[in-house]
């Protein structure tokens, strides 16, 4: 025992957390090509479009925040809300997109 | 409805069920989990680009038709993913078979029929010889 590696030190088969953690960053890569493309498609629709990009940039403020609160803060609670935030802001980004096309063709 | 939407955002109550597994079953389970949310986010991109960079179609407003089904696709598929988890969770911890779902294929219907439908428009308009 004392000459056998520790238990608690022995590096983890299939590196799990670090998996999971560059699996938020992916996803914090994709959030953050969905609100350029959003920006992108509201900036033409004069002041409307502004604040439909400003919506845009704060959510994915939020959400970045949240994917990295998840790997840094809480990265050693089992359940995290931050999994129901991060569907959030994603449902969030498709009724945006709806209400940008919407506001730009009527 | 709204039971389902309470039980996503709380862990506690998540955490009452059943026993604790291995971590590794609940990593594993919340990387499929993000893997499910970079679908919908790809898809709600595919919607974005399409509104944005496709040009005008011959039908009006077929642009943004496409659009909206590609954007409401994505926010479906985000949705369904946390609900998901949730059961998936709920499942490995009663020791209980995984929840089945047809939403995989019937996500992939949707996707390879929406793909044959734009290789029909685009072969009608070779063909058709404007293009």
């Amino acid at each position: 025992m004392a000459d056998g590696p520790s238990r608690v030190s022995r590096p983890d088969p299939g590196l799990q957390p670090e998996r999971t953690r560059l699996a938020w960053r992916r996803t914090a890569l994709a959030m953050t090509v969905v609100m350029v493309l959003t920006v992108r498609l509201a900036l033409p629709l004069g002041r409307a479009g502004v604040a439909l990009g400003a919506v845009a940039v704060l959510g994915w403020s939020a959400a970045l925040l949240v994917c990295w609160w998840r790997v840094t803060v809480a990265r050693r609670a089992a359940y995290s809300r931050a999994l129901p935030l991060a569907a959030l802001a994603t449902a969030g980004y498709a009724t945006l997109g709806v209400v940008v096309l919407i506001r730009g063709v009527w | 409805m709204w039971q389902a939407i309470r039980r996503w955002f709380d862990p506690q109550e998540l955490r009452s069920v059943g026993t604790t597994p291995d971590y590794r079953f609940s990593l594993a389970n919340e990387r499929t989990f993000l893997a499910w949310l970079r679908t919908g986010l790809a898809l709600v991109a595919g919607g974005l680009a399409a509104a944005q960079f496709l040009p005008p179609l011959p039908l009006a407003h077929l642009r943004e038709v496409i659009a909206i089904a590609l954007l409401l696709l994505g926010g479906a598929v985000a949705v369904r993913a946390i609900d998901h988890w949730a059961r998936t969770e709920r499942a490995i911890r009663l020791g209980e078979e995984l929840p089945a779902s047809r939403f995989p294929a019937v996500l992939a219907l949707a996707v390879g029929i929406g793909a044959l439908l734009l290789v029909a428009a685009v072969l009608v308009r070779a063909i058709g010889g404007d293009g």
